[in-house]
């Protein structure tokens, strides 16, 4: 996005050799990228086959309904996480107070929590007959519902608070990557120009770290925006609980895939504008010279206060959810423990880590591609590439279904026709098939967070790289992956947890007699009956968090500068 | 020149395509043993000991996998290849949508035909139920005088304001309740008593109809609408014993005993189009319907057997016995569409 004139002069101005190469990388990218937007084209296709025409009936009744409370869920969830995330992101990075160490980690904890899993947890609490309200009736003496007011959590307000405690991380995580990425020169500057620490964070930190605020938003968005199992549970009429609606009641894919496409075009326009709006702005770094964080040393009621606003959503997030899911599978450890537990959990972790190896190689294989060849085409596509996070997970799946099921007839009848020979289906309801939906939906993570590290490198460096004789393949190992180092560690982590929580394409996509931890507990969630798993829902949140504090030590290693920070405490 | 080159590869391709093949087909004869496939909407948790005890008494094993939306979808796209035998579901509502998808096909058993009761299955066989549950009325044993609610129409009168509780209308239970009252009275009135029944709701729609019925102990309501087994999970729920008190707060009222009966749905099995077992497929729905299977349901999830002569299991029976509706559920499940835009006009969920 950021290098587009000098990468392409660089390219010009390479030899022979490099240019062969740079057309492979060219030619790879768009395969991929064709490969990834298949799913997206089926459900654009499915969108135009004939079906009845619902627009007419959502129009005049649910449809203004659908977009005033999406609208709702995507402002209250975009700037729940954006306060959450940034500030303790900023707070953990900048500053030093009690606790400060743990909560680097601990802030993400809540990212492996699955949204519908907290939704149904809190219910139990806070719903009229839970514990809560029915303490404050003995307490008070209240009787019925009517003689007292307390928030209705299956509401979008609950909604939104539900999915602003574990989206949140993503922002953290993001923003906390790209704090770390800046050179603390400019905020020297900064200090030294005379701008106190406000000041400096606003006017300077905060506009650098721009983009990665900017994506880790767009996928908290995005997860909002699909979200199926806390808006079904807490019955909040979104446009993705519209889209299964029409297409589960009215027996009506068509017309689900058509509100579908017109969700990615909502989603694409906000993408597009935002790319739009700072169109003309670049952040690289212009200096190589990092120091250790600067560490503003926060005493007294400013250290106490910074550690409250880190530690609540942690425990809200994470510790007490958790907590009461321990209690559950306590009392249904019979149920909860089976044999076959062990294998779901190995299937689960196998498979999140496959596609999470996968998602980033890929991801930064297209968006070094982009950045080798900076052509409309190329980033358009590419783009499209990743707009499988902005579908919903069981739109997406059809789409799967469909593109994999054609491919796969589509052989067994030339094979047929050829040599008489039927070879079925080769990846429909197969593990691959699965790996291929994840990746699909999952791009657009591992993809963004590379893309926006790799445009904080300056492109002189591929420059100086390049003029000393290495090759576009070399400069990449040698020279960015350690500068991204960081992002793709976060990346392959925002992967996995996502592919660990991930229901829909699992479920849709699956072999026979597979079962992951998540299908697992769906089994028993779809029924309301989250005790039976709250073992499993467990392990998920456990083998979630486990690569999440590895990783997030890794990250805080990984930070150019960091062995003097080491040095200096 | 160039017939030539197109030649080399199309022999290339043969080459290449015939490895693959061998190497397919050595890896699928692994599974040629007896078997038989099944995509199901019901959990495997609650599958689980009947399909066990079909293998152990024919000795054909059962591959599933348990899809609940985009189980048509899955079908439609793997189309003749689809490796699936049978579907499982837990609605008319589904079945139906796959036989207008040209997605089921047709098969005789006299096995069958003396199981389950003509209006319970496909006049050609195309669908069978396997067991029946009935959409009834929870009401609270004090606060709800006797004689107060006795049909579906009731819920939406006047007298029940703010009193009744119930799940989301867009829940297929609900959305096949409505298209039965479209089928028996028609479109106007249908919506009306859907407008009337959200006009007396005590809380917007959440939940299941297990979490209505402790709305009700709780106070928050005095009436909801639930299936029948829902009311033995809970009276016989020792993981969590305080949902015996909440079923013990409440009568069961089976609706329109004194007209068209109460409403009931069906969970059903249908052989697929693309069945490769579908002699297994047809053993399985056979077993699926007989005295042993028929008793699992009926005691593990206290659902009405499909077939006559079958025990109910001591708790249903003590509900009593009740007249059904009787309309062919075929005739209901075409009502849904429209029952789904009705929910959507009274905004039942907001």
């Amino acid at each position: 996005m950021t290098s587009a004139s000098s990468s392409i002069k660089i390219a010009d101005g390479t030899t022979k050799v490099s240019l062969s190469w740079l057309n492979g990388w060219t030619l790879g990218t768009i395969v991929i990228a064709m490969i990834a937007i298949l799913p997206i084209a089926a459900v654009i296709f499915i969108s135009l086959t004939p079906g009845d025409d619902i627009w007419e009936h959502l129009m005049s009744t649910v449809l203004t309904l659908y977009i005033s409370t999406t609208l709702g869920l995507m402002i209250g969830v975009g700037i729940g996480t954006l306060l959450i995330g940034v500030g303790t992101a900023w707070l953990v990075s900048m500053c030093r107070f009690p606790g400060k160490r743990m909560f680097e980690w601990a802030l993400l904890l809540p990212m492996a929590m699955p949204a519908y899993v907290i939704a149904y947890l809190y219910t139990d609490i806070l719903e009229y007959s839970g514990p809560l309200q029915e303490l404050l009736r003995d307490l008070f003496g209240w009787k019925t519902k009517r003689e007292y007011w307390f928030p209705e959590i299956r509401s979008l307000g609950g909604a939104i608070a539900m999915m602003t405690l574990v989206l949140y991380p993503y922002v953290y995580l993001l923003s906390r990557a790209a704090f770390m990425e800046q050179s603390v020169c400019v905020l020297e500057a900064s200090r030294s120009l005379g701008r106190g620490p406000y000041r400096s964070f606003f006017g300077v930190a905060l506009p650098l770290a721009r983009p990665a605020i900017i994506i880790g938003i767009s996928l908290v968005l995005m997860e909002a925006l699909n979200d199926f199992g806390t808006v079904d549970f807490f019955a909040v009429s979104t446009f993705t609980l519209g889209i299964y609606d029409v297409w589960l009641n009215m027996n009506n894919v068509a017309g689900a895939a058509q509100l579908a496409t017109v969700l990615l075009l909502f989603v694409l326009f906000l993408v597009l504008s935002e790319r739009f709006a700072r169109r003309k702005q670049r952040f690289h770094h212009t200096t190589t010279k990092y120091k250790a964080l600067p560490g503003y040393l926060l005493e007294g009621w400013r250290g106490r206060f910074a550690t409250l606003a880190c530690a609540l959503p942690v425990v809200f997030g994470f510790v007490l959810p958790s907590a009461v899911l321990a209690n559950y599978s306590l009392v249904h450890f019979e149920v909860a423990m089976n044999p076959e537990f062990i294998g779901y959990a190995v299937n689960s972790f196998m498979l999140s880590a496959l596609a999470a190896i996968l998602a980033v190689a890929i991801g930064i294989f297209m968006a070094y591609g982009v950045r080798l060849r900076n052509e409309r085409l190329l980033k358009v596509m590419v783009r499209m590439a990743s707009l499988g996070y902005a579908v919903p997970g069981s739109v997406l799946a059809v789409g799967v279904l469909v593109s994999l099921g054609s491919i796969d007839n589509g052989i067994d009848g030339f094979m047929r026709s050829n040599f008489g020979i039927s070879t079925g289906l080769l990846f429909s309801g197969t593990i691959a098939a699965v790996t291929f939906g994840y990746l699909v939906r999952f791009l657009a993570l591992s993809f963004g967070s590379v893309e926006a590290s790799l445009g904080k490198v300056t492109p002189s460096m591929d420059g100086a790289a390049r003029s000393l004789g290495h090759g576009p393949l070399s400069t990449l190992r040698r020279i960015h992956l350690p500068m991204i180092q960081g992002s793709i560690l976060t990346a392959s982590m925002m992967v996995f947890v996502d592919c660990m929580k991930e229901l829909p394409l699992t479920v849709i996509l699956r072999p026979f007699n597979f079962h992951t931890l998540a299908t697992f507990v769906h089994q028993y969630a779809s029924d309301e009956q989250l005790g039976e798993a709250s073992l499993a829902a467990l392990s998920i949140v456990g083998f979630g968090i486990l690569p999440v504090i590895v990783l997030s030590l890794a990250i805080t290693r990984s930070r150019p500068g960091h062995a003097e920070e080491e040095e200096v405490s | 020149m160039v017939k030539k080159k197109i030649m080399k590869t199309r022999e290339v391709l043969k080459v290449a395509a015939l490895a693959i093949v061998t190497v397919i087909l050595s890896l699928t004869s692994a599974f040629a043993a007896e078997e038989v496939n099944l995509y199901s909407e019901r959990q495997p948790f609650l599958m689980d000991p009947l399909l066990k005890a079909f293998t152990e008494e024919t000795g054909i094993k059962v591959n599933m996998v348990y899809i609940q939306k985009g189980m048509l979808e899955r079908l439609k796209a793997e189309g003749a290849n689809s490796p699936a035998d049978l579907i499982l579901t837990s609605d008319i509502g589904n079945l139906n949508n796959h036989l207008e998808a040209d997605l089921l096909q047709a098969s005789q058993s006299s096995i069958l035909e003396n199981n389950i009761p003509s209006h319970y299955r496909h006049p050609e066989g195309k669908w069978y139920g396997l067991t029946t549950r009935a959409r009834i009325i929870f009401a609270h044993k004090e606060r709800v005088k006797p004689g107060e609610i006795s049909s579906y129409e009731d819920l939406a009168k006047a007298h029940m304001k703010g009193r009744v509780c119930t799940r989301s209308g867009k829940h297929m239970y609900n959305v096949s309740l409505l298209a039965s009252i479209i089928a028996a009275k028609g479109e106007d009135a249908a919506e009306a008593w859907a407008k009337g029944l959200k006009a007396n709701l005590a809380r917007k729609p959440q939940g299941n109809d297990r979490a209505q019925v402790k709305a009700v102990f709780q106070g928050e309501c005095d009436v909801s609408i639930g299936n029948t087994y829902y009311m033995g999970k809970m009276q016989t729920n020792d993981k969590s014993p305080e949902q015996k008190e909440w079923a013990s707060a409440v009568n069961v009222i089976f609706p329109n005993q004194s007209d068209r009966g109460t409403h009931t749905n069906i969970s059903g099995a249908a052989v697929t189009k693309s069945a490769k077992n579908k002699s297994n497929a047809v053993k399985l729905i056979e077993f699926l319907t007989s005295n042993n299977a028929q008793k699992i349901y009926a005691e593990d999830n206290f659902e009405y057997p499909i077939k006559k002569g079958v025990a109910l299991h001591p708790l249903v029976e003590s509900w009593g016995t009740f007249k059904a509706d009787t309309t062919f559920l075929s005739n209901v499940a075409k009502q849904r569409i429209l029952a789904t835009r009705i929910m959507d006009r009274v905004r039942f969920d907001n």
